[in-house]
C-alpha cells in the first residue's frame, strides 16, 4: 500500500491550467523532491494535497482513503502536515501556543468540558502541553517558549514552522521551499534537521525546494515539474543531467548559446 | 479552596452587595448604576470574543440583545402574570423564583440561535463584509420586533415588572440585582477559561492567519459557530437581564446606536483583553453618569474623549494584556488563571 497516490491530478485556476495531470506514488518512508521553475505549479499540488483546493480532476488517495475534496483540517487529521513557503505563524501566540494549537484538531474535549474543566480537560490539556513542550526542547526552541514568533531570527521561525507541522504527528510531512531565505549556514542546519527528523519521527517528507544543495542532498528521488506537467522522475544525479530538465531550468539549447 | 480564591472573593462582594442593597443603604439610582455596570460588563467581554480574540468586526451586538431581552421577557410575561395578549398565567405566579434563570438561559439560547445568522455567512466572508452582514441582522432584528404587534411592535413591551414583584413576593431579596451578579461572574468565568484554553485560543489562530489554521488543523468552521454562538447567546443574557431591571424595552434601544456603545467599550478597554473590557465596562457606565448633568453635551465630550484616546492609546486601556500581566501579584488571587493546569502540583 503506497503512503501516497495521486492519479491524474489536473486543476484549473479560470482559464489557466497549474497542474496538468500529475500522477505520484509515494511509499512510506521516501524522501521526495519536487522542483520546477517558478510558476511550475509545485505549490499549488501542496494545496491540493492539503485540501486547500479542491482538485477540478483526478484522485489523491491517502493510506488507500480518497481525500481531494476534504477539508484541510480533516486532511491534517489524517496524517499529513506542510510547512508554508512564506512563514505562517500565529504571531500574536507565544511559541509555546503555536504547537499547542497545532494538536487542535485531536484535543479530544469541547466547550462544556472547558466550562467545567472536567478531568479530561485537565488530562487532555496536560498532555497536549507536554506534547508540546517537548518538541520545544528536540527542536531546540525551549529559550524561546514564551517569546512571539515574529521575534525570533529567521532560521529559527522556519524550525518553528517545522516543529508545528510535527506537533500534528504527521505521517507525510510537506516541506514547501523550507530553505527559502536562508544563509549558508541556516542551510547546512536545515539539512541536518531534515534528516534528523525524518529519522527520529519515521516520516515521509515531500519538500519543494530551489536550492539544488538541499534537493541534492537530502532527496532520494526528484520530480521535475514544468508548466504543470511532469517532465522528469528518478534519482537526483540522474535528474541533474536530464536535457529537459536543463532545458526546462535554463531555456532551450539555442537560447543559452546565443 | 485556594484554587478558587477569585471565585470565593467575587462571591463576597457579590453577597455584600445584595445585603447592602437588602438593606437599603444604597440608593435607587446607584444601584440601577451597578446593575447596568454588571450588564455592560456582559455585553463588552462577550463583544471582546468576536472583535477581539477572533479579529471579526462585529457591529450588531445589540440585535442579539433584543432576542435575548424580548425571549425571556415574554417567556416570563406569558407564564408568570395574565396579560391581555397571552391571557392567565400558565404556572403558578410564585414558581417564578425558580424559573426565572431559566427563561433568561431559553432568551440566550434565542440569540444563540439567532448568532447562526452571522455565523453561517462568516464561513465564507470576513471583515468589512461580514461586519456589513451582521449591520444587517440589527437591523432585521429590530425591524421584525417594531412589526410583531402581539409584543407591542414599536411602542413596546412591559409587563416584567410584575414577574419581579411576584418574586420579591416569595422572598424579599433583591433578585434582579443577585441575577445579574451571577450571570456577570458566570460569564467573566466562562470566557475567560475558553480563551485561556488551547481550545479556544484556536480563535485567536484565525485572528492570525485563518488559512494556516485552517491547514494545521483547526477547524476554522466550528470555531467560529462556538465563538458566534457564546457571544450572541452571552449577549441575549445581557438583554434578558437588561429588560427585568426596569420591565419595560422596546425595539428602540437595541439599535446600531447601542451595539456601538458596545464596540466602544471594547476598543476602549483592549482587544483581546477580558479584564480590559471588564475595566472599561465599569469607567464607561461610570462616565456616562459622571457626564449626566451635560446633558445632550455629554455626547459631544464622550466621542471627544474617544477620538484622544484612540489618539494617545490606540491600543485601548489594556491593549491585549491582563490585569495579571500588569500586576503578576494579583495571579495569587486568581491562580485558576493561565498556565494553571500546568502548573498544578
Amino acid at each position: 500500500m503506497a503512503l501516497l497516490e495521486i492519479r491524474r491530478l489536473t486543476h484549473f485556476f479560470g482559464g489557466l491550467r497549474a497542474v496538468a495531470d500529475f500522477n505520484l506514488r509515494l511509499e512510506g518512508g521516501e524522501l521526495l523532491g519536487l522542483i520546477g521553475p517558478n510558476g511550475a505549479g509545485k505549490t499549488t499540488v501542496f494545496n491540493l494535497v492539503c485540501g486547500f483546493y479542491k482538485p477540478t480532476e483526478g484522485d489523491i488517495f491517502f493510506l488507500d482513503k480518497d481525500i481531494a475534496g476534504l477539508r484541510p483540517h480533516a486532511v491534517t487529521a489524517m496524517g499529513i502536515a506542510r510547512t508554508f513557503q512564506n512563514i505562517r505563524l500565529w504571531n500574536t501566540l507565544s511559541v509555546f501556543d503555536n504547537l499547542c494549537i497545532a494538536q487542535h484538531f485531536r484535543l479530544g474535549y469541547g466547550l462544556g468540558d472547558v466550562v467545567l474543566r472536567t478531568g479530561r480537560f485537565v488530562t487532555r490539556e496536560r498532555h497536549v502541553r507536554r506534547t508540546a513542550e517537548e518538541l520545544l526542547e528536540i527542536m531546540g526552541l525551549r529559550h524561546y517558549a514564551q517569546e512571539r514568533p515574529g521575534n525570533l531570527p529567521y532560521g529559527m521561525q522556519r524550525r518553528l514552522e517545522i516543529a508545528r507541522a510535527l506537533a500534528t504527528q504527521p505521517k507525510l510531512l510537506l516541506l514547501d521551499e523550507p530553505a527559502a531565505g536562508m544563509n549558508p549556514g541556516e542551510i547546512d542546519q536545515l539539512v541536518e534537521t531534515i534528516r534528523w527528523i525524518r529519522e527520529s519521527f519515521t516520516l515521509t517528507i515531500w519538500l519543494i525546494e530551489h536550492h539544488m544543495r538541499v534537493v541534492m542532498s537530502v532527496c532520494e528521488r526528484v520530480q521535475v515539474l514544468d508548466f504543470g506537467q511532469t517532465i522528469a522522475d528518478g534519482p537526483p544525479e540522474a535528474i541533474k543531467q536530464d536535457p529537459r530538465v536543463i532545458q526546462a531550468y535554463l531555456g532551450s539549447e539555442e537560447l543559452s548559446h546565443a | 479552596m485556594r484554587r478558587h480564591r477569585g471565585l470565593w472573593l467575587y462571591a463576597a462582594f457579590s453577597l455584600a452587595i445584595l445585603w447592602v442593597c437588602g438593606h437599603e443603604m444604597l440608593t435607587a439610582y446607584a444601584q440601577l448604576v451597578l446593575m447596568f455596570i454588571g450588564i455592560n460588563i456582559i455585553l463588552s467581554s462577550s463583544l471582546n470574543l468576536i472583535n477581539g480574540y477572533m479579529g471579526e468586526f462585529s457591529c450588531g451586538h445589540a440585535g442579539f440583545m433584543a432576542v435575548g431581552a424580548y425571549v425571556s421577557s415574554i417567556l416570563n410575561v406569558w407564564l408568570f402574570t395574565s396579560h391581555k395578549v397571552f391571557g392567565p398565567p400558565v404556572l403558578s405566579p410564585s414558581s417564578a423564583v425558580y424559573l426565572f434563570p431559566l427563561t433568561l438561559l431559553a432568551g440566550a439560547c434565542a440569540a444563540a440561535l439567532a448568532g447562526l445568522l452571522v455565523a453561517f455567512p462568516s464561513f465564507r466572508t470576513r471583515g468589512d463584509y461580514l461586519a456589513i452582514i451582521t449591520l444587517a441582522v440589527n437591523y432585521i432584528v429590530k425591524s421584525s420586533v417594531e412589526n410583531i404587534q402581539a409584543i407591542g411592535g414599536a411602542r413596546g413591551f412591559m409587563g416584567m415588572r410584575k414577574v419581579i414583584e411576584e418574586m420579591e413576593a416569595v422572598w424579599r431579596i433583591p433578585w434582579i440585582m443577585l441575577w445579574i451578579l451571577v450571570f456577570t461572574g458566570l460569564t467573566v468565568w466562562v470566557l475567560h477559561r475558553f480563551v485561556s484554553s488551547s481550545y479556544g485560543k484556536g480563535i485567536v489562530a484565525i485572528r492570525d492567519d485563518e488559512i494556516a489554521a485552517e491547514i494545521m488543523g483547526v477547524d476554522t468552521r466550528r470555531m467560529k459557530l462556538a465563538a458566534f454562538m457564546l457571544s450572541s447567546g452571552m449577549a441575549g443574557l445581557a438583554g434578558g437581564l437588561f429588560a427585568h431591571i426596569l420591565g419595560y424595552i422596546n425595539p428602540g434601544t437595541f439599535t446600531i446606536m447601542k451595539s456601538t456603545e458596545v464596540m466602544v467599550m471594547v476598543y476602549l478597554g483592549g482587544m483581546g483583553s477580558l479584564s480590559g473590557s471588564v475595566l472599561s465596562a465599569v469607567l464607561f457606565t461610570l462616565i456616562l453618569e459622571v457626564l449626566r448633568p451635560l446633558q445632550v453635551i455629554k455626547w459631544v465630550v464622550i466621542p471627544l474623549l474617544l477620538i484622544l484616546l484612540m489618539l494617545w492609546r490606540p491600543e485601548g486601556i489594556m491593549g491585549d494584556r491582563e490585569l495579571t500581566d500588569v500586576f503578576p501579584r494579583l495571579r495569587r488571587w486568581f491562580s485558576a488563571d493561565k498556565g494553571d493546569v500546568h502548573g498544578a502540583p
